[in-house]
């Protein structure tokens, strides 16, 4: 076994040692009754060829994003990662380093933590972030029990366009702690009278932008409608991105701001792993939950970093943590930063400004095909076309034909049957004219 | 003349006072943040769009980020001098008890990056995913089938996550059999990890702790005077937090399933036992398996991990959002709570938004076929194996607070560096000058001073050797007084101690550009 360093004569060697007779000797306090005397039953050992055959013909069997005309998103996002992000995050001193709890030979990981933190405040407008979560939507249920903690209130209203999977993390997580969550029915255009909901029971409002059907929106009445009640407005996004166009949550009175990551130096991995973004305003920053780096200096005086403000975490305050988080997304959040760092200003903002033409420049082609309605006035890169035909079949159809259309919306609002024709679609930066031209022609061709 | 090639003199200054212009030695190149090497210049080549309307509906940004713009040269340069400042496991031992820090396989990776894995979408149609849905049941059945469960959880982004999990399934029972509001308590032996305490709380549940017996264990006495009709479930780690298997754990089962609770095992240390003890065996009812730990996936500063939940028959029904199910010869998922009712579930919810870790999935099965269930065996036979020789060498200079054998890690106390001057964190620094992680430190709380040393499977004999020699050597130096190579170590690292009070009581989280210069007068 090749990763297995020990020779059997070692082996003896180190038994006589330790003065046992055979490795069974050592295995004395497991009950005889839950001793497995052979093999449990399945395959033995397999080379390295074998097993890239087999695996390579699993993932042969799925269409991955690169290879078609692909509009899916909907919280996850294909985008072009740099050569260079892919190669750093495998150099092994990242890659098969822990969690840097010796500061002293933990700074490579300590500082990219630090100019982690740093992109995410400035991106969303926030004083402080903290070192990453293990995706956008454990963080918005994460924000929402902090807003509890905070206010010490115990209603959450969601926005009726907040992502559905992240409405029932946080409905999930909220039950089951014993908190109240006002769900809101969805609502595609954008417009809900949120703060009607707003009383005073209500630790927080929940409110993605660009929401889940894409809409853009200034959230400043929702924010004053918040502050106005002693409630905290947490503003989620699921497209990172956005932030290079669109007025960030902190100018619009955001107190927490939770989003994905994964957009910006990680891959779609079917769903994971993914990295959360959490940023707040400093006041609240020793009720955030996760990890937290923070610089000092050394015996010397020279500046270094540390994991800071453990005090708040599991490890010391056990029940009395703020969460029970303990891994985070390290590695995915370094991929964030180092493709944050390539993009820098310029990159950054050129990179939303294609994602917000392309995805300008398909939906006014899709408007076009006769029949297809765009029902998101305001975008960014995703918008939600309204077809004459059902969302299901047609995403289905037009899958067969080789394009991937969208996100069926009822697919994650099942029950909902007037969002039965409703297609969510996403552009970026790897859409080309092309793929549009096959988009157009592939839709035309299923809806005659 | 030509000196090439030839020793020469260390110097007037010796090699501590040469001071350099830059600030660097050799090649330990000092590195400034990556916002105090901006030049304005951008990393990608990306073509500014032709003019169009934004559809914004005049919520377009106005002020700038303030991200700083490097080449992509300059981009390289400052992560590579970054990760030279990492200790990593490619790199050298590291000790670190209850973590698992082994060999990553670079194998793992490779197939991990597969576009057939990697670029797959979460939410395009399954049929065009079927490899994927098809990788994750390949996960799934090892999981059951290495721990005696019939069912598993596999969407938990990380082994906390997993924990929380576990016990939402147990709540949901709970609440099932019209028991959710009387049974309130839950009780963690005081050697847990701080997630498990914390997990339970996060649930409303009140946190009950028993004592450890003095050889390491959970007291069963102790325990059993705890168990009555509000207790929820026990939260147990086996082997547990001292590197111990819970001798008794059958009778601790039982005792719970006698009065109606359920046994949440944290799975940590399966690693240990992998092969050889099926859980399932044991009564547990729900058990988190760290992927990242048991089936390595390099830990990445931290993460991302696993946690994949492995549950009985009793709280298999309950498991949360999406499962997996077969319609028609095809994979699909059961996203929402009717789905899983036509399969005889009542799941209890969602826990994250997608189905889990799929990257993690693909690296585990790259290692669960490559080992084998024969070498999977094999590792944790080694994993013991190699904690007991450091046991059994390291015993009489070092101290060890319990008899017997262990299981995967040894557990030290500071009992030898009593009088000493040397405390533990002294010891565990100076081990960073000899060019080892130190292992993990006052941790479990159940022993003062503790050091838990897990040298995992991947470690040569050899290897294992010079770290017990120089354990020896560092042990024998503190008990001859020789306080000086401790007290300011250490004394070769990239940095020296660093000041973790003035961090907590100052926190500066974020860099911000320093003050305008004042305008001249």
């Amino acid at each position: 076994m090749r990763y297995l360093p020990l020779t059997e004569p070692d082996r003896q060697a180190m038994l006589a040692r330790i003065g046992a007779g055979s490795i069974d000797d050592l295995f004395v306090d497991v009950p005889d009754e839950a001793r497995r005397g052979g093999l449990v039953d399945l395959p033995t050992r397999q080379g390295e060829l074998e097993v890239e055959r087999l695996l390579g013909a699993m993932a042969a069997k799925n269409t991955p994003a690169g290879s078609v005309p692909f509009f899916v998103g909907g919280g996850a996002y294909k985008h072009h990662v740099p050569a260079t992000v892919d190669h750093l995050i495998q150099r092994s001193e990242f890659l098969t380093a822990y969690t840097p709890y010796q500061p002293e030979i933990s700074q490579g990981t300590l500082q990219y933590l630090f100019e982690f933190q740093t992109q995410v405040a400035m991106l969303t407008g926030m004083d402080v972030a903290n070192a990453s979560m293990y995706d956008g939507s454990t963080a918005c249920g994460e924000a929402v029990l902090m807003a509890h903690r905070v206010t010490r209130k115990k209603k959450a209203v969601l926005s009726g366009s907040l992502h559905p999977h992240y409405r029932a993390v946080v409905e999930n997580l909220s039950e089951f702690a014993g908190y109240e969550v006002d769900p809101g029915a969805p609502v595609l255009d954008g417009t809900e009278d949120i703060i009607a909901r707003i009383d005073d029971e209500t630790s927080c409002v929940v409110v993605q932008n660009p929401d889940f059907f894409g809409n853009v929106r200034d959230l400043r009445a929702i924010a004053d409608a918040a502050h106005a009640k002693k409630a905290l407005l947490i503003v989620a996004f699921t497209e990172v991105v956005s932030l290079g166009m669109v007025t960030p949550p902190g100018e619009m009175g955001a107190d927490i701001v939770v989003g994905e990551g994964q957009s910006i130096g990680n891959a779609l991995n079917f769903g994971g792993p993914y990295v959360g973004l959490f940023a707040a305003k400093q006041k609240y920053v020793r009720q955030m939950p996760g990890r937290l780096c923070g610089e000092t200096v050394d015996a010397e005086g020279k500046r270094g970093f540390v994991l800071t403000l453990s005090t708040r975490e599991q490890h010391i305050r056990r029940e009395k943590a703020t969460s029970n988080i303990c891994t985070n997304s390290g590695l995915c959040c370094l991929a964030f930063t180092i493709h944050m760092s390539l993009l820098g200003e310029e990159g950054f903002g050129r990179l939303a400004r294609i994602n917000h033409a392309n995805a300008v420049k398909l939906a006014d082609q899709l408007e076009d095909v006769g029949g297809v309605e765009i029902v998101t006035p305001t975008f960014f890169n995703e918008f939600t076309i309204r077809t004459p035909k059902n969302a299901r079949d047609l995403i289905d159809e037009m899958a067969d034909k080789g394009v991937l259309a969208g996100v069926r919306v009822s697919r994650l609002w099942p029950g909902e049957d007037s969002l039965d024709d409703l297609v969510a679609v996403a552009s970026t930066e790897v859409n080309t004219e092309a793929d549009r031209a096959a988009f157009v022609a592939v839709l035309k061709e299923v809806l005659s | 003349m030509n000196k090439q090639g030839r020793p020469t003199g260390v110097g007037e200054l010796g090699e501590a006072g040469r001071k350099t212009f830059t600030g660097n030695r050799g090649l330990a190149q000092e590195e400034l943040l990556i916002f105090e090497r901006d030049s304005g210049a951008c990393g990608v080549d990306l073509d500014e769009p032709d003019a169009f309307e934004d559809r914004l509906g005049g919520n377009r940004r106005k002020n700038s980020i303030g991200l700083p713009g490097l080449s992509e040269p300059d981009v390289m340069r400052h992560y590579v001098r970054l990760s030279q400042k990492n200790y990593a496991i490619d790199a050298g031992l590291y000790p670190l008890g209850s973590c698992t820090m082994k060999h990553n396989p670079r194998l793992n990776e490779k197939i991990a990056r597969l576009p057939g894995f990697a670029d797959v979408h979460p939410l395009q149609p399954t049929k065009t995913a079927q490899g994927a849905l098809e990788l994750i049941e390949l996960v799934a059945h090892w999981l059951k089938v290495l721990t005696g469960m019939p069912a598993v959880a596999m969407s938990p982004k990380a082994g906390a996550h997993g924990e929380l999990c576990g016990m939402m399934a147990i709540h949901a029972a709970l609440e099932a059999r019209g028991e959710g509001k009387t049974r309130t308590r839950v009780l963690v032996p005081e050697s847990a990890h701080g997630t498990n305490p914390a997990t339970a709380a996060l649930l409303g549940y009140t946190v009950d702790s028993i004592p450890a017996t003095k050889d390491g264990r959970v007291d069963v006495e102790a325990f059993k005077a705890k168990l009555g009709p509000d207790v929820a479930a026990i939260m147990l780690t086996n082997p547990n937090t001292c590197g111990l298997f819970e001798k008794d754990i059958k009778e601790i089962a039982d005792a719970l399933h006698d009065v109606g609770g359920y046994f949440y095992c944290d799975g940590a240390n399966f690693n240990a036992i992998v092969g050889r003890v099926r859980p399932g065996d044991l009564g547990v009812d729900a058990m988190h398996i760290n992927l990242h730990k048991t089936f390595s996936t390099p830990h990445g500063g931290g993460g991302p991990g696993a946690g994949p939940v492995v549950l009985s028959e009793a709280l298999a029904p309950f498991a949360p959002l999406p499962w997996v199910i077969e319609r028609n010869g095809r994979l699909k998922f059961a996203d929402v709570a009717e789905q899983v009712e036509e399969v005889g579930g009542s799941t209890f919810g969602r826990m994250t938004a997608f189905h889990g870790q799929m990257g993690m999935f693909v690296r585990a099965a790259a290692y669960m076929l490559s080992h084998g269930s024969d070498g999977l065996r094999q590792a944790a036979e080694d994993a013991v194996l190699s904690a007991n020789y450091v046991l059994a060498s390291l015993k009489d200079t070092m101290s060890a607070p319990f008899e017997g054998p262990c299981m995967h890690e040894a557990l030290f106390d500071d009992a030898f560096l009593k009088d000493t001057g040397v405390e533990t964190l002294d010891f565990a620094k100076a081990m960073i000058d000899e060019g080892y992680h130190p292992m993990t430190m006052y941790f479990p709380l159940v022993v003062h001073g503790a050091m838990l040393v897990e040298p995992t499977e991947s470690e040569s004999k050899a290897s294992l050797d010079l770290f017990i020699a120089t354990l020896a050597d560092l042990a024998e130096s503190a008990k001859r007084g020789e306080t000086d190579r401790f007290a300011g170590a250490p004394y070769l690292a990239p940095m020296r101690r660093l000041d973790e009070t003035q961090a907590a009581r100052k926190p500066v989280l974020t860099w911000s550009p320093p003050a305008p210069a004042q305008a001249a007068e």
